[in-house]
């Protein structure tokens, strides 16, 4: 019996809200021009794709996808600690993003055989729109993969990425990536459900207008 | 009553937002006009789920509608049924001569890197076919960067979906 819907959906959407909000945070201080235009438009379209799978959980869940990306508590939130982490260089923002877009064309191959239609539908549309941020993904990777400050935050970040899947997609990941699939003593901590401090964090900066106002505001 | 054609006429004026040559009829993501008793249901697919002008074309819509008399009902369609392949003749040559190269056309499966480093784009101000990739993104989700090595002209890509 597969999860209602509303929370393969919610999974999603939480996944790219955050990791969007964190992408969103090297506008203006990306190491070139080209990065803070690749990364701010990466930003945008992640949460763009949050907003439709929000909107279709909303539907079901009888309410809208501001109050689903917002109104939350932190430990509410269906995301995965590799999309919490607040990565503040870029050898580590690099590895993230491969891994994640590696892991997240795994998630999506599998979603375009939901049983759900609308479901199937978006993750097809959410798959043609992401082949470009895995182009990006696999351009950095290329050229990174051999220095060592890469090796290393890819090593401590791997666990994290098999962590965002269920264990049936995990072997896919690792053929994928070329990487072993860690014991699950070094799962512990980061599987989904499970948050890291950042987010609460994260979060308080990320509602922080929208609590401002009292509920019910027109904007 | 409100007939079908002329919905059809009224979105043909709205402009795309952010690329303002083409209409949104003429960039092909209006998928449907539905006129039931003055009620006029519109569904359409944005071209990338994060354009950022989703939620003025979607405005628009209602604003022509309600202006025809009829009560709008503006529905997206957030699935892969739509494609860049959708653009018409006339939208692609009105993107080609504001200086936006046309979408190449959809393939079974999305595009890879080495065939947007690798495959023919053709510079949309002199023709030629001596372009490289600056930036697989640029300032909206739907565009690439590119660079005419003939004319020394940079030029932005409508990307394929």
């Amino acid at each position: 019996m597969p999860a209602p819907r509303a929370e393969r959906l919610l999974e999603l959407a939480d996944d790219e809200l955050v990791l969007g909000w964190h992408e969103s945070e090297w506008t203006g201080i990306a190491p070139t021009l080209e990065e803070d235009v690749a990364f701010s438009s990466i930003a945008q379209n992640e949460i763009g794709h949050a907003r439709a799978a929000y909107e279709l959980a909303a539907a079901d869940l009888g309410t809208d996808a501001d109050a689903l990306a917002f109104d939350r508590r932190p430990e509410e939130y269906r995301c995965a600690p590799l999309v919490e982490l607040r990565l503040l260089d870029w050898a580590h923002t690099i590895a993230r993003r491969w891994l994640y877009e590696t892991a997240d064309e795994v998630r999506v191959t599998a979603l375009k055989d939901d049983p759900d239609a609308e479901v199937a539908g978006l993750a097809a549309k959410i798959d043609r729109e992401e082949a470009y941020h895995r182009m990006h993904a696999e351009m950095w990777h290329e050229r990174l993969r051999d220095e060592p400050r890469f090796r290393e935050a890819v090593e401590e970040l791997w666990p994290y990425a098999v962590a965002l899947l269920p264990e049936k997609l995990r072997p896919e990941l690792a053929t994928r990536t070329g990487l072993e699939l860690p014991s699950n003593s070094l799962l512990q901590g980061k599987g989904r459900g499970e948050h890291v401090a950042e987010l609460a964090e994260m979060w308080d900066e990320m509602t922080m207008v929208r609590r401002s106002a009292p509920a019910g505001a027109q904007w | 009553m409100v007939a079908a054609e002329q919905v059809w006429a009224a979105l043909d004026e709205i402009p795309d937002p952010e690329i303002p040559v083409i209409s949104v009829v003429d960039l092909g993501v209006i998928r449907s006009v539905d006129v039931r008793e003055g009620h006029v249901r519109i569904e359409f697919t944005p071209t990338f789920l994060g354009c950022p002008a989703l939620e003025t074309m979607k405005a628009a819509m209602e604003a022509k509608v309600a202006a025809l008399g009829a009560e709008p009902e503006v529905r997206v369609i957030a699935d892969d049924s739509w494609s860049t392949d959708k653009i018409t003749p006339a939208g692609r040559e009105k993107l080609r001569q504001a200086g936006f190269a046309p979408p190449a056309p959809r393939e079974a499966s999305a595009p890879k890197l080495v065939q947007l480093q690798a495959n023919v784009f053709r510079c949309p101000y002199c023709g030629s076919t001596e372009t490289r990739l600056e930036n697989i993104f640029g300032p909206t989700p739907c565009r690439s960067l590119r660079y005419c090595e003939s004319c020394r002209q940079p030029f932005e890509q409508f990307k394929t979906i």
